[in-house]
């Protein structure tokens, strides 16, 4: 039994360490954003790197997300004559779950693995104890261009994929399915509310957070040379993508509480 | 630790220097545990303003480690660092900054940053303290890459430059806010002997040019012995030797011998 819970402490309090890392580096980062002066440039590279040259993953993610869920929807709810619901049912998805969920899943694949590498690698190579050695403190200059940048970038890119989804979305039910453009539109917008699209775009946010700070926390704590710096990565990547779905889960069920099913 | 003239080992707390001139940086037994490897066992030392200290020893015997602690990069387990007066033990990371101002460091390896170019790295500190005059800044840049004897190398990347050109940039970018102390972790280490006797006389140049306090951390000996006023000897986590390079060199202590004459066995075979 103390076997059993020895080997259940190590986990558990590196885990309680990991966590506390976590959330004293999001306190250190705040109270810069309030009191340190923002390094514009940088952040509007972060802006450059996160936001535009995400561009093309996210239309793609967007597109054939809409278009397959679009499809499959259709082939359900035609057997029961209420193939004009599609629109509907496509929007709200859109901006309710899958646009913020595999958005932020493709930005933690491709920009948390990009942050967490460069930090990483900045720390084996001494470039981190640099910048301390030159009085510039490594969360104002590392950290607080790209929590920003992020808190910028990701509900713009949710709400893109939204966009993209739901174009992708009608082409596919008018083109290829022969549902009826009028129905489809008009279905469409008198389901899909504000209260969807607030819904959406929040969790974009949380996620963007969730993502940065994951990632940038890896850097920041790599230790062993190259191989560290791979190792980082990949728990930076899998971290966030863990992180997101667990909270997409309770953000729903706290969103529901604000805005009851049923509601509206 | 052997002060000079050669002495027994003195006891902790006991004064480092024979005279009365100010300190630039005091080292008060300093400790310092890496995991279960005790690194720094209590090391007492002073470096005084203006001179230029090489602190020698066996690779891996914490010189580095113990030239971390003097910028605050690391935090010791006991012990004081006293820079001009100021105990940095127990300051908060921002609150080095001030420190951090007045001391230089030139890493092993150059730390530049590698997403900009010589002249980015070199400006750095500027443009961090304010400076956004371009011309202005260019013109430091200039001058500070003819003392380094790098003229015209302003555009190039660091992955373009050689082991000696990252660290002549990276001791550009240690000095161009005119510290009062700079500190070299292992300025020559492998570069080839010319390109390290270069590296030799222009922290030599530094000194005489700017009056700037150095500390040299080095395996080095020919580097040892070209550039520091006073050697110390850090053997198992203490500074076991204190003098100049004479008396480093008249030491008869089996040790130093055998640092010395790079024997790996105690003096036997």
């Amino acid at each position: 039994m103390v076997r059993f819970f020895s080997a259940l402490g190590a986990p558990l309090i590196a885990f309680v360490q990991y966590l506390g890392e976590l959330v004293l580096l999001a306190a250190d980062t705040f109270r810069s954003v309030f009191t340190h002066k923002l390094r514009w440039k940088l952040f509007l590279n972060q802006v450059v790197e996160i936001g535009l040259l995400s561009q093309l993953v996210v239309i793609i993610t967007g597109a054939f997300t809409g278009a397959v869920f679009s499809a499959q929807t259709f082939f359900q709810f035609n057997k029961l004559g209420m193939g004009s619901a599609v629109g509907a049912v496509v929007s709200v998805s859109l901006c309710r779950e899958l646009a913020p969920v595999l958005t932020a899943l493709m930005v933690a694949g491709r920009v948390g693995a990009a942050m967490s590498a460069e930090i990483g690698t900045m720390k084996v190579t001494e470039q981190i104890d640099a910048l301390r050695a030159l009085a510039v403190y490594p969360v104002d200059y590392l950290v607080v261009p790209r929590v920003l940048a992020m808190m910028v970038s990701m509900p713009l890119l949710v709400a893109e994929c939204i966009a993209v989804g739901i174009a992708a979305g009608y082409l596919v039910a008018i083109f290829m399915l022969d549902i009826n453009g009028t129905y489809y539109m008009a279905n469409m917008v008198r389901w899909t509310r504000s209260r969807d699209i607030i819904m959406g775009l929040s969790k974009a946010f949380c996620f963007g957070i969730l993502i940065v700070f994951i990632s940038c926390q890896k850097g920041l704590a790599t230790r062993e040379g190259a191989v560290g710096v791979g190792r980082a990565t990949t728990e930076a990547v899998v971290n966030a993508s863990l992180a997101v779905l667990i909270c997409n889960f309770f953000l729903t069920m706290m969103f529901n509480i604000i805005y009851p099913a049923g509601y509206q | 630790m052997i002060e000079a003239p050669p002495s027994p080992k003195t006891s902790p707390g006991s004064p480092l220097v024979s005279d009365n001139s100010s300190p630039m940086i005091a080292v008060r037994s300093l400790q310092k545990k890496i995991g279960q490897q005790e690194i720094l066992r209590g090391v007492d030392l002073q470096i005084r303003s203006g001179e230029t200290l090489a602190i020698i020893g066996r690779s891996g015997g914490g010189k580095s480690v113990l030239l971390k602690h003097m910028v605050g990069l690391m935090e010791p387990d006991s012990g004081e660092i006293w820079i001009q007066g100021q105990n940095i033990i127990g300051l908060k990371e921002r609150q080095l900054g001030a420190i951090r101002k007045k001391v230089g460091i030139l890493f092993q390896g150059g730390a530049l940053f590698d997403s900009m170019t010589v002249e980015d790295n070199i400006a750095f500190p500027l443009r961090e303290a304010g400076e956004r005059d371009r011309k202005a800044l260019r013109s430091k840049v200039s001058e500070m890459l003819e003392v380094m004897e790098m003229e015209g190398q302003e555009d190039k990347m660091p992955e373009s430059l050689s082991g000696g050109m990252k660290k002549r940039v990276g001791l550009a970018r240690a000095i161009i806010r005119r510290p009062s102390c700079v500190l070299y972790d292992e300025p020559t280490a492998g570069l080839d002997p010319v390109v390290a006797d270069s590296i030799n006389r222009l922290i030599r140049r530094l000194q005489q040019r700017f009056g700037m306090t150095s500390v040299v951390v080095t395996h080095d000996m020919k580097s040892a012995f070209d550039v520091a006023d006073r050697i110390a000897y850090l053997h198992e986590g203490r500074i076991y030797f204190n003098g100049t390079a004479n008396q480093l060199q008249q030491s008869s202590d089996p040790l130093i011998q055998d640092f010395l004459l790079g024997r790996s066995n105690g003096g036997g075979a």
